[in-house]
């Protein structure tokens, strides 16, 4: 049975198995690769884009799930907040390695749609979820304060 | 707790501060082990008790039977009197951290529903499930249970402004019928589902109700 939904604002059909992750429709059907596998089990935030504008870990999403949903990934992610996040990203250069950013950002993005003053504690609620390797966690969070500054 | 996760896609090794969201203990991805006992108690039916004639006691012996349900993990671990919750069979603190928020809900940009959705989903390529549910959210703080006794729990039931509002009946429609209650007894791959059925827990309920709602000593 095919599933409809949109993804970045395009409507997107896709036949695969109906529990298939929606992770893997991502990656592997509509090759949107900016999305990261961390560890299939909704422990590291890195498969993290937005579902009807909420956060939500794609690797444990069935694609069942989305028929008439709204998806957005970290390639079509855009606004003010998402300028603002990106600015602030490239300016005090957050990365390091670089895997998990992708789900650094989108957690960061709705955070700021929804708190767009957010405190230390609602970044670390809101980012709680999404796991950083090389431990940047310090540059998320006053990068995330810069951005909430420009929006 | 601090445990490897084999980072296949990267081919890298990340360091992760967390087990699953829904079990105790993480394997190594390549050597998943059972996780679960499962201990299969049973809960004894309304009738038994009928061998207490002291109606007072016998109300809180079917209380305790109750507790069974209430005291297991898998109702316990949403009701806690702190900020966050736990999980699994082993009640260690929810990874990742989490907190209740305003809304019971979670906090904004990691909602409950940022990972759980509406029904248990077994993972890909591993052993496991994250638990699933619509609504999916923790008990509010004022019905927060963890580390009370049987009786402080029991009389916190009983009372309306610490039970949602709940007149005894609604408890019982709360017990017997409630999806997310239910939940515990279809709580997927890798967590013990609570003793008996719900319909047995209901029957309970309603006989601890009408012999007087009496609490354990």
């Amino acid at each position: 049975m095919a599933i409809e939904l949109t993804v970045n604002g395009k409507s997107v059909k896709t036949d695969v198995d109906p529990d298939t992750p929606l992770l893997w429709v991502i990656r592997d059907e509509m090759k949107l690769t900016g999305t990261k596998f961390g560890c299939g089990m909704a422990q590291c935030g890195a498969c993290t884009v937005h579902v009807n504008g909420e956060t939500r870990r794609s690797c444990v999403t069935p694609v069942k799930f989305m028929e008439g949903s709204e998806v957005t990934t970290i390639e079509g992610l855009e606004g003010k907040e998402a300028s603002a996040v990106q600015k602030a990203w490239t300016g005090i250069d957050v990365p390091q390695c670089g895997y998990c950013q992708s789900g650094q950002v989108m957690s960061a993005v709705a955070l700021l749609k929804k708190v767009p003053n957010p405190s230390d504690e609602d970044i670390d609620t809101a980012m709680n979820g999404n796991i950083c390797r090389c431990a940047t966690y310090v540059r998320i969070r006053q990068a995330i304060k810069n951005a909430a500054k420009e929006v | 707790m601090r445990h490897l996760f084999i980072f296949t896609a990267a081919a890298a090794l990340l360091t992760a501060c967390g087990d699953t969201a829904s079990t105790g203990t993480l394997e190594t991805v390549s050597t998943p082990a059972p996780r679960v006992q499962v201990s299969g108690e049973t809960l004894a039916a309304p009738a038994s008790f009928n061998s207490i004639t002291n109606e007072s006691e016998r109300s809180a012996a079917l209380f305790d039977e109750m507790f069974k349900v209430i005291g297991h993990p898998r109702c316990m671990n949403c009701h806690p009197r702190e900020g966050s919750i736990t999980q699994g069979d082993d009640m260690t603190p929810h990874q990742p951290m989490i907190v209740r928020g305003e809304d019971t809900f979670g906090a904004p940009a990691m909602e409950c529903s940022t990972c759980h959705g509406s029904e248990n989903v077994s993972y890909v390529g591993m052993e496991g499930s994250i638990p699933g549910h619509a609504p999916w959210h923790v008990a509010p703080l004022e019905m927060g249970w963890q580390g009370l006794s049987v009786r402080e729990i029991c009389e916190q039931l009983k009372d309306e402004d610490r039970n949602g509002g709940r007149t005894l009946e609604d408890l019982h429609e709360h017990n017997a019928e409630d999806g997310l209650v239910g939940w515990g007894w279809n709580p997927g791959e890798g967590r013990e589902p609570a003793p008996g059925t719900q319909a047995e827990f209901g029957a309970l309920t309603q006989a601890w109700i009408d012999t007087g709602a009496v609490c354990p000593a």
